[in-house]
């Protein structure tokens, strides 16, 4: 690859008349730590030309909290779970159902079915309160300001739900090994139905606001486009995968839980709007899935069987030394734990591959070449959080 | 409105001096009270309340705070700026803006300068307002102020010339670029107005009058020079307390003048829509401001519902569509004045 | 494919560069590969028709003590849906171990962290800097044996 300076190089211009030669510089810009659409903390390095990108280079870390250093010098299983909930803060039930599978597969415990459904139907929610944020702020990234507070209300009665169950809107460790920590509260099920009637309507609503509005489309189909096979290359998962029109979805691949009973739909891209693998086929995606996600929902909350949901933890968390490797469908992508037991009570080494850390990855590959206000589309349609990425 | 103050005063100066204040008199609380208009128009379209509690009713007091707060601020310059045209671009962003109002014909009996070229030195004279903006983007220092300051450059020239052209199918309607004269022009019944004249060529021009003046005050889905999920603030990123609040005044006080523009030219000014019922100097006033205000309504409502474009496709719709069609608009104009004669 | 059908797959191919395997009684078994015949291994596996391993999953560092480091490769093929588990093992003294960074890009962020955590060094990589810790920071805070340094750049670090 050549270097800055030669691509510099490459492209003098001399003006007849002029001594030296006249040249145009790519001028290099800082896009965060600090920025309003990188989400975070992200900083990414941005090599321009005027307006068009010629690189982009991500530099994470700014928001590294030592997850994998934490979780080793844990005295148990149990308390690593919180640490999970502070990966995707708002996709926290989804990071703690990686992990809990993970150490129930180690401990090769079976839990109740009643455990099994309450938990889809909250990484489901969970899902929809995540997608509303990736949709609501991508929104804003493009410009718009009002369908953002539009989901942030939506995503207020999911967790309007999640605090009736747990007592916690944001980080709930409320998954445990073995089980939960609080039943459902009695009247969940007529709650959660009136949530998924009202919640049919709100999608329409927010396809008329933004999903099918000419700017939006405009801005963001033909940009950013992902071919399927370097998205598989990459190691590219969740919406950033189906929307380049690979329809893989590890509920439906590699089943876990009790997703297998359940019937639902893997909505992928179709490049409706532009090209397969465009932002807006990753962000239709999205919207598609909370769809699917209300389906699931309904269907898991007919079949919650009766019981109890703490019967299966287990008295003592002290696996036998072996290695497991556990991913589940989270709202960004694949998260995988490998959690490394030495037979003693504390975990001897937990890696998480985060869903987000990965697709970002892609970031720089897709955006030369772009304007500056797609790689913001780029970024937005890749729908990262930066306590995941950095960890 | 001179002569009478005229008689009173016996002095030509003062006069001078008052009726030049007169604009100045309208733009601050015309800005403090967009500004929280505009809070509380988005707030109910994003189903929320907005400031409550300033004041009392509805935080009616909200952005006097603000602007109180904003004045209390510490002037801060960055170190690596250029002190002299950081410290000047507000104020001349602000006179371009304000520079504009002298020609605009607030009523019947109020105009700051009746000149046979009002509109002409409106377009030319609001032009200053791209210096005062280069200026506070490359003063800056700061390459996302610099971004800004080139798209607003590039975006608001471009954007003069279907303005200018779309305003011209009016002129060459009246025959003058006196203000008055084309309020005269639209008085009785409001079918009378320019907007419904010639049907449907002058509807076309208000239309691309309308949408090109978004883009030439940086309004959305025009905003990209100050696009805040891109470029932070805009050429404004690095400026703080009472220069911020000027910008921020210019930018209002530009809303309203292109939108009293609009309402002048194509909707009648300051004539009352039912001939004679309420009208007269005071009434028209009403008419005007009422006017203009209803065309900031429809900015804020486009704000608060659209996205933002791209530079490359705001380009786009200004070189490719609008100027085009306003070309056709003048050509059509032309053809039936000269046919109608 | 079932993974002994891989594993034998494997063997035949490259015969000696199989250190070790484990299929049975382990969750997910795994074949342990010699450090510099990785990345031939990994193209193998990913560009022959029957295997397909098209995506790797996760590529995690591991410091099993002792002076012992090990990097694990976690493959899936999405194409035949089947899983299996490639290990490498270093020492301390000679961390060295060939990148797969031009068969999986996904390793490039991965075997970066790796680098970063345990001082796993992998040749042939483009870019192996830092990418979670400072670039400025000293030693590799994943290993077991892992003392948190007083002061970084003149700030103290244990708060």
């Amino acid at each position: 690859m050549e270097t800055l300076e030669e691509k510099i190089d490459a492209r003098p211009m001399t003006i007849p008349g002029f001594g030296r030669a006249l040249r145009s510089e790519e001028m290099v810009i800082n896009m965060g730590p600090q920025h309003p659409s990188t989400h975070g903390v992200l900083r990414l390095e941005l090599i321009v030309d005027g307006e068009i990108v010629v690189d982009a280079i991500p530099h994470i870390g700014y928001l590294h909290r030592c997850f994998e250093k934490h979780a080793e010098h844990m005295t148990n299983y149990q308390q690593v779970i919180p640490y999970c909930d502070r990966m995707d803060y708002v996709a926290a039930m989804n990071a703690e159902f990686g992990y809990v599978v993970a150490c129930e597969k180690l401990l090769n415990i079976k839990v109740p079915e009643r455990v099994e459904y309450i938990r889809v139907i909250m990484a489901e929610f969970q899902r929809i309160a995540s997608h509303l944020i990736a949709i609501g702020t991508y929104g804003m990234d493009i410009g718009a300001f009002t369908p953002f507070l539009f989901c942030m209300r939506d995503r207020e009665a999911i967790l309007d739900i999640f605090e009736q169950t747990c007592g916690a809107r944001l980080l709930y460790n409320y998954m445990w090994i073995g089980g939960l920590s609080h039943d459902v509260p009695a009247d969940f099920a007529e709650k959660v139905k009136r949530f998924c009637k009202m919640f049919r309507g709100t999608i329409k609503e927010l396809n008329n606001l933004l999903s099918y509005n000419k700017i939006f489309v405009e801005r963001t189909a033909n940009v950013g486009v992902l071919p399927a096979d370097v998205a598989i290359n990459y190691g590219a998962s969740g919406p950033v995968l189906r929307g380049s029109g690979v329809k893989f979805d590890l509920r439906k691949n590699d089943p876990y839980s009790v997703y297998d009973k359940l019937e639902f739909e893997i909505p992928t891209g179709k490049g409706l709007k532009g090209t397969t693998g465009d932002c807006w086929d990753r962000y239709m995606v999205r919207v598609d899935e909370m769809e699917q996600s209300v389906n699931i929902i309904e269907q898991a909350v007919d079949k919650l069987p009766p019981g109890d949901v703490q019967s299966a933890i287990p008295k003592r968390i002290r696996p036998d030394a072996g290695e497991v490797y556990v991913r589940t469908e989270t709202p960004k992508g694949e998260i995988g734990y490998y959690v490394v037991a030495d037979g003693t009570a504390s975990p001897f080494r937990v890696k998480v591959r985060p869903p987000c850390f990965v697709n970002l990855a892609v970031l720089p590959a897709i955006s030369r070449g772009a304007m500056i206000s797609d790689v913001i589309a780029i970024l937005g349609s890749v729908d990262i959080v930066l306590g995941e990425v950095d960890r | 409105m001179k002569e009478f103050l005229i008689d009173i005063l016996q002095n030509e100066i003062l006069v001078y001096v008052l009726m030049a204040a007169v604009p100045l008199v309208w733009i601050i609380p015309f800005a403090l009270f967009a500004v929280w208009w505009e809070r509380k128009i988005s707030a109910h379209m994003q189903d929320r309340l907005g400031p409550m509690r300033t004041g009392g009713w509805h935080g009616w007091a909200q952005t006097i705070a603000d602007i109180l707060k904003l004045i209390q601020k510490e002037d801060i310059i960055p170190a690596a700026a250029d002190r002299k045209l950081f410290n000047l671009a507000p104020y001349v962003v602000f006179v371009g803006s304000f520079a504009a109002y002298a020609a605009i014909p607030f009523s019947a009996a109020y105009v700051g300068s009746e000149i046979n070229i009002g509109l002409f030195y409106i377009l030319a004279v609001s032009s200053f307002v791209v210096v005062g903006l280069l200026m506070a983007g490359w003063a800056s220092n700061n390459k996302w102020s610099l971004f800004g300051a080139m798209r607003a450059a590039a975006q608001i020239v471009s954007y003069e010339i279907p303005v200018a052209l779309s305003l011209l199918a009016v002129v060459m309607i009246v025959g003058t670029f006196d203000l008055q004269e084309i309020n005269r022009a639209q008085s009785g019944y409001f079918w009378n107005w320019f907007v419904f004249q010639k049907f449907p060529l002058l509807f076309v021009a208000a239309t691309i009058y309308f949408v090109a003046s978004l883009a030439e005050v940086n309004r959305t889905p025009f905003d990209i020079p100050e696009a805040e999920s891109e470029l932070v603030a805009g050429y404004h990123t690095e400026y703080g307390g009472m220069k911020f609040a000027l910008l921020f005044l210019a930018e209002y006080a530009n809303m309203f003048a292109v939108s009293a523009i609009a309402a002048t030219v194509f909707f009648g000014g300051w004539n009352s829509p039912f001939g004679d019922f309420m009208s007269g100097p005071v009434w028209g006033l009403f008419w005007f401001i009422s006017k203009g205000m209803a065309f900031i309504f429809v900015h804020m409502w486009l704000r608060w519902t659209l996205p933002r474009l791209r530079v490359d496709q705001l380009m786009y719709v200004g070189w490719k569509v609008l100027i085009p069609f306003s070309f056709v608009i003048v050509l059509g104009v032309g053809f039936w004045v000269m046919l109608a004669r | 494919m079932i993974p002994q059908e891989i594993h034998d797959n494997i063997k035949t191919r490259f015969g000696d560069a199989v250190v070790e395997a484990k299929i049975d009684g382990v969750i997910d078994p795994w074949v342990k590969i010699a450090p510099d015949k990785i990345k031939e291994v990994a193209l193998f596996l990913r560009d022959d028709e029957a295997l397909a391993f098209d995506s790797l999953m996760c590529l995690s560092g591991i410091d099993y003590t002792g002076g012992k480091l090990g990097v694990v490769y976690h493959l899936h093929s999405i194409k035949w849906n089947h899983k299996i588990t490639l290990k490498v093992d270093v020492t301390v003294e000679n961390p060295h171990c060939v990148s797969v960074e031009s068969v999986w890009k996904t390793a490039n962020w991965h075997e970066r962290e790796a680098f970063d955590m345990y001082g796993i060094i992998f040749d042939e990589h483009p870019d192996l800097r830092r990418i979670l810790m400072p670039y400025d920071w000293e030693g590799h805070p994943l290993r077991k044996d892992y003392q948190v340094p007083e002061f970084y750049n003149g700030m103290k670090v244990p708060y």
